[in-house]
C-alpha cells in the first residue's frame, strides 16, 4: 500500500533502525509481557500458547498414526486410542486451528495493516488471551485426569449418558475458550470499522483484512450456538435434563443440528483467514495487484453468509429427511463457488507477475494445490449419492485434513514466514525453510492422499483396529506423517534460532507494499512514527518504489 | 478383496455400479481442474519468474468475462452433478415394493439381526442374491451406523427412531459389515459379515438354523399379550357390539392419516413407533387420546416385531399377510 510522502518513516539505514526502541525491547520483564496491552505482544503470547497446543495435538496425531501402522490394536487399548483421537481433534480444532491465524497473525497485523496504533479495545484483547488459557486449562485438566472419549463432535446420547470420561470439564473448557474467540472477533470488527487510517476506504483494504472481517462475523454470530449446545450437553449429563437422549425424551439428531450449525461455519473460521493470508502472499511474491480484488473480497463475505446454510450436509445418513438432504446438498455446492473464484483469481494473479520463490511463496503455492483438492473432494461429498458411501470413512478424514491442515496450517506457516521479519526483525535460514515447505507438502500428501483411497474402499473412521487388507495404505499414511512431522519441527527450531542468531532483516526484506511494511521491523510500540495517509489500493507495485525499498534496506540473501 | 492395491471396493449391489460411475466422473472432473490449476501455476512460475530483484508484475487487466466464466462453469458442472447425485440418492432411499423386511438393532457393540422368518444372528447377515432387502434399523443405546461398503449403502441407527436401508445384492460372496458411527470402546469391533447366497443355499441355511417364530408372528403375539387388540380391533365395533376405542390398524401402513390437529401424515415405521411409545404425540382425527404409553415396556426388538406385524396387516377384513416367507 502506498502512502503519501509524509507517511513514510524517515529514511534510515538498517543499523539505525534497530537503535530505535521497538515493541520487543521498549520495556523488559515478565510483567511487561503478561500485562501488556500491545496487540503485537499479545500476538506473541498467543503464538506461544497455540504452538504448545499444536505440539500437543501433533503428539496425539503421531500416536494415532503409530497405532494404525498395524491392523490389530496393539500399541494401546481401545479406550486409550479413543481418548487420543478425541484429544487430537479437540485440541487441534478449538485450541489451535480456530485461534491460530486470527489470534496470532490477525492480532499482529490488523492494526498495522489499517494504520492504527492498536486494536480498538486493547484490554479486551489481553483478556481474550487469559480467557483462552483458562479454558485451555480446564481441557488440559481433563486430559491429565484421564481424558475424554466422545470424539471432538460430542455426539449424543453417547456424550451425555454413555461416556464415562471427563466430558463436562472438556466442554466447559471449550465453552470458556469460545469467549476469547468472540472477544477477538468483536475487537476486529470494531477496529476495522472505526480505526482505519485516513484515506483507507473499504476497497483499499488488504484482502487479509476482508477475510478477517468476514471471519469475525462468523465468530460473533456462530460461537454462542456451540456454547449453548455444550451447556445443554452438560445439563443433560449432570441434571438428566432430557434434551438429546431419547430415553429422557430428547432427540439425538437435534444435537447434530445445533453442533453443526456452529461447527460447519467454524470450518470457515479456520479457512477464511488462511485465504486472506494467501492473497497477501501471492500479491507480494508476484509483485502484482490481486486479480479480481473485489471478487476475492466479496467471495469472503459470500462464504461467511452461505457457510451458515449448509450444516445439514453432515447428517445425510443420520435420518434427515431426503428433501432436507437435497436442499443442503445444493447449498453446499453453492458455497464452493466463492472458493473456486478465489483459487482462479490467485492463479490469474501469477499471470504476468514477477514471481520469486521465497519460502512464504512456496507455502502459498502449496496451499493453492492442497486447498483445490480439499475443495473438490468437498463438492464430491456434497453429492448425495457419493456421501452415503463415504460418510464417516477415511474419505472424510482425508478431505477435511486437506482443508484444515493442507489449507489452514500451510497458510499459517506461510504467513509466519512472510511476517517473521516484521515480527522479529530477523531472517531465518533460506535453505532450511524452503526444505520445510517441501517436506510439509510432500509429507502431507503422502499422509492424506492414501486416506482418500482407504475411505472409498470403506474403512470407517475412528477405528482402533481394522481389517488387514487396509494395512498397506495405512503404512503409507504413517510414513507420510513422519515426514510431515519433520517438516513441522524445522520452523520451530529455526524461528527460535533466528531470534538470537538470525541476520537482521531490515524493514522490508521482500520489497513488499502494504501499510505494515511502511514502518520499521520490528515496529515501535505505537506502530507508526507518523500517522499514515492512504492514497491508493493495497497492491500497487511500481518498479521505482521497489527499487527504493530494496536499496534502503538490507537486501535478502 | 484383492491382495493387490485396489482403488475401488468390491461392487456387489444393484446400485453400487452407478455410485462408482458417479464417483469416477467426479474424479475425472477433479483431476481435470486440479491439473489445470497445477499446470497453470507451474507454467506461470517458470514463464514469469522474477529475473531482476527490482522487477514488478504487470498491471492487472481486469476481465469480467473471466470472473463470470470461472463462476458459472463450475456452478453448472456442480448443478449437473447435484442432479445426478440426488437421483442416485433417492434410489438408495426408496426401497422397491417387493423388498423383504429384515431388522437390525445396534447395541454397544454388536448388530442383532433378525430375518423375516424369525431367525436371529449377531454380526452376520445371510441374504439371498438378487432379492431386494430392506433392513429396518434401530438402536438400544447410542447412535450406530449400518454400513456395507460393497453395496455402497450406509444408514445411521438412531436411538428413539426407526430408520431403514435397502439393497439388492448381485453377487454371492462375503462382504464387510461395519459400524460407521463412533459408538464407544469397541466401535472398531462392531463389525461383521454380510453373506450373500444363492436362493437355494439361503433356504438350506434357514432350515439349518434354529427356527423361531417369524417376526410377524411374534408381533401378532405381542399384539395380543400387550392387549393392543382390545382397542385396535378390526372393524370399529367388535363382537361385543361395543365401539372400539382405537382405530383399526388394517391397511394403515404407508397410508395417509388425518390427525386431530388437522395435519395429514404418512403412517410409516417412525409414526407407528412413536404412536406406541408416545401415543399422545399424533392423535388420529376422531379419536380420544386414551392410549397409555408403552415406553419402557417393549424392547427395541419387540417394537420391530410389532411394527412388522402392523406392516403385514392387509386391508380390513383380510388375514395378516406376509407371514414367514424369507
Amino acid at each position: 500500500m502506498n502512502t503519501s510522502a509524509a507517511a513514510t518513516p524517515e529514511p534510515t539505514t538498517a543499523e539505525t533502525a534497530f537503535e530505535r526502541p521497538n515493541y520487543l525491547n521498549a520495556v523488559y520483564g515478565v510483567r511487561s509481557w503478561l500485562l501488556t496491552r500491545d496487540h503485537k505482544r499479545i500476538a506473541i503470547l498467543y503464538l506461544i500458547s497455540v504452538t504448545i497446543f499444536f505440539a500437543l495435538g501433533s503428539l496425539m496425531a503421531a500416536l494415532v498414526r503409530l497405532e494404525l501402522l498395524t491392523p490389530e490394536g496393539d500399541l494401546m487399548g481401545p479406550d486409550t486410542y479413543n481418548r487420543v483421537f478425541t484429544m487430537h481433534g479437540i485440541i487441534m480444532v478449538f485450541f489451535f486451528l480456530i485461534p491460530a491465524i486470527p489470534a496470532v497473525l490477525g492480532n499482529f497485523l490488523v492494526p498495522l495493516m489499517i494504520g492504527a496504533k492498536d486494536l480498538a479495545m486493547p484490554k479486551l484483547n489481553l483478556a481474550s488471551w487469559y480467557v483462552y488459557n483458562i479454558g485451555a486449562a480446564f481441557t488440559l485438566w481433563a486430559i491429565f485426569n484421564g481424558g475424554v472419549d466422545t470424539g471432538w463432535t460430542f455426539y449424543t446420547p453417547f456424550s451425555t449418558n454413555y461416556s464415562n470420561t471427563y466430558v463436562v470439564s472438556t466442554a466447559l473448557g471449550i465453552f470458556i475458550t469460545g469467549f476469547s474467540t468472540i472477544f477477538t472477533g468483536l475487537n476486529f470488527i470494531v477496529t476495522i470499522h472505526r480505526m482505519r487510517a485516513p484515506g483507507l476506504t473499504w476497497f483499499r483494504l488488504p484482502l487479509f483484512i476482508w477475510s478477517t472481517y468476514a471471519t469475525s462475523l462468523i465468530v460473533v454470530l456462530g460461537t454462542p450456538v456451540i456454547a449453548i449446545t455444550l451447556l445443554l450437553v452438560g445439563a443433560e449429563r449432570l441434571l438428566h435434563l432430557g434434551v438429546f437422549d431419547p430415553k429422557l425424551g430428547g432427540d439425538p439428531v437435534l444435537f447434530q443440528h445445533l453442533f453443526w450449525f456452529y461447527s460447519h461455519p467454524a470450518v470457515y473460521i479456520m479457512i477464511l483467514p488462511a485465504m486472506g493470508v494467501i492473497s497477501e502472499l501471492v500479491a507480494a511474491f508476484a509483485r502484482k495487484r490481486v486479480f479480481g480484488y473485489k471478487f476475492v473480497a466479496f467471495a469472503s463475505v459470500g462464504i461467511a453468509v452461505l457457510g451458515f446454510l449448509v450444516w445439514g450436509h453432515h447428517m445425510f445418513v443420520a435420518g434427515e429427511s431426503v428433501y432436507a438432504a437435497t436442499i443442503f446438498s445444493v447449498l453446499s455446492m453453492l458455497v464452493a463457488v466463492p472458493s473456486a473464484i478465489k483459487v482462479f483469481n490467485w492463479t490469474a494473479t501469477l499471470y504476468e507477475g514477477s514471481i520469486s520463490y521465497e519460502t512464504p511463496m512456496l507455502y502459498a503455492l502449496g496451499f493453492i494445490g492442497l486447498f483445490t483438492i480439499g475443495g473438490l473432494t468437498g463438492v464430491m461429498l456434497a453429492t448425495l449419492g457419493i456421501d452415503v458411501h463415504v460418510h464417516d470413512t477415511y474419505f472424510i478424514v482425508a478431505h477435511f485434513h486437506y482443508i484444515m491442515v493442507g489449507g489452514t496450517i500451510m497458510a499459517y506457516l506461510g504467513g509466519l514466514h512472510y511476517w517473521w521479519p516484521k515480527i522479529s526483525g530477523k531472517l531465518y535460514p533460506n535453505f532450511l525453510s524452503r526444505l520445510s515447505a517441501l517436506l510439509v507438502f510432500v509429507g502431507f500428501n503422502l499422509t492424506f492422499a492414501p486416506q482418500f483411497v482407504l475411505g472409498y474402499l470403506g474403512m470407517p473412521r475412528r477405528y482402533w483396529s481394522y481389517p488387514p487388507e487396509f494395512q498397506v495404505l495405512n503404512v503409507l499414511s504413517t510414513a507420510g506423517a513422519s515426514i510431515l512431522g519433520v517438516g513441522y519441527m524445522l520452523p520451530l527450531f529455526y524461528f527460535i534460532w533466528s531470534m538470537r542468531y538470525g541476520r537482521k532483516s531490515g524493514d522490508n526484506p521482500w520489497g513488499a507494499v502494504g501499510l505494515e511494511w511502511d514502518t520499521t521491523s520490528p515496529p515501535p510500540t505505537e506502530n507508526f512514527y507518523t500517522m499514515p495517509v492512504v492514497t491508493q489500493g493495497p497492491y500497487e507495485y511500481n518498479r521505482e518504489e521497489v527499487h527504493n525499498r530494496l536499496t534502503q534496506e538490507a537486501p535478502l540473501g | 478383496m484383492n491382495p493387490q492395491l485396489p482403488l475401488f471396493p468390491e461392487s456387489a449391489s444393484a446400485l453400487s455400479g452407478e455410485v462408482d460411475l458417479l464417483f469416477s466422473i467426479w474424479c475425472v472432473i477433479s483431476v481435470f481442474f486440479s491439473a489445470l490449476i497445477a499446470g497453470l501455476i507451474l507454467y506461470f512460475m517458470t514463464r514469469y519468474r522474477r529475473r531482476h530483484p527490482e522487477d514488478v508484475g504487470a498491471n492487472e487487466r481486469a476481465a469480467i468475462w473471466l470472473e463470470v466464466g470461472w463462476s458459472v462453469i463450475p456452478l453448472a458442472i456442480m448443478l449437473a452433478m447435484f442432479a445426478w447425485g440426488t437421483r442416485v440418492f433417492f434410489r438408495i432411499y426408496r426401497p422397491p415394493k417387493d423388498a423383504v423386511q429384515f431388522s437390525a438393532i445396534g447395541k454397544q457393540w454388536m448388530w442383532k439381526v433378525q430375518h423375516p422368518g424369525g431367525q436371529r444372528e449377531i454380526n452376520t447377515l445371510h441374504v439371498p442374491v438378487n432379492q431386494p432387502i430392506r433392513v429396518t434399523l434401530a438402536s438400544e443405546d447410542v447412535i450406530h451406523s449400518f454400513y456395507i461398503p460393497a453395496f455402497r449403502v450406509k444408514q445411521d441407527a438412531v436411538p428413539g427412531r426407526e430408520t431403514s436401508i435397502w439393497f439388492q445384492a448381485t453377487k454371492p460372496g462375503t462382504y464387510h459389515l461395519f459400524c460407521a458411527e463412533y459408538c464407544g470402546t469397541e466401535h472398531s469391533r462392531m463389525i461383521g459379515w454380510v453373506i450373500v447366497m444363492e436362493p437355494q443355499d439361503y433356504e438350506n441355511w434357514l432350515a439349518g438354523g434354529a427356527t423361531g417364530k417369524s417376526m410377524v408372528a411374534s408381533g401378532a403375539e405381542l399384539f395380543q399379550s400387550l392387549a393392543c387388540v382390545t382397542c385396535h380391533r378390526a372393524g370399529n365395533a367388535g363382537d361385543t357390539g361395543r365401539v372400539a376405542r382405537g382405530p383399526a390398524l388394517e391397511g394403515l401402513y404407508n397410508r395417509q392419516v388425518k390427525l386431530a390437529d388437522g395435519r395429514t401424515i404418512i403412517a410409516d415405521d417412525n409414526y407407528i413407533r412413536e404412536s406406541i411409545l408416545t401415543p399422545t404425540a399424533k392423535i388420529v382425527a376422531g379419536w380420544e387420546p386414551v392410549m397409555p404409553t408403552f415406553q419402557g415396556q417393549v424392547s427395541e426388538e419387540q417394537l420391530t416385531e410389532l411394527i412388522a406385524y402392523i406392516r403385514s396387516l392387509g386391508p380390513a377384513g383380510s388375514a395378516p399377510a406376509g407371514g414367514g416367507q424369507p
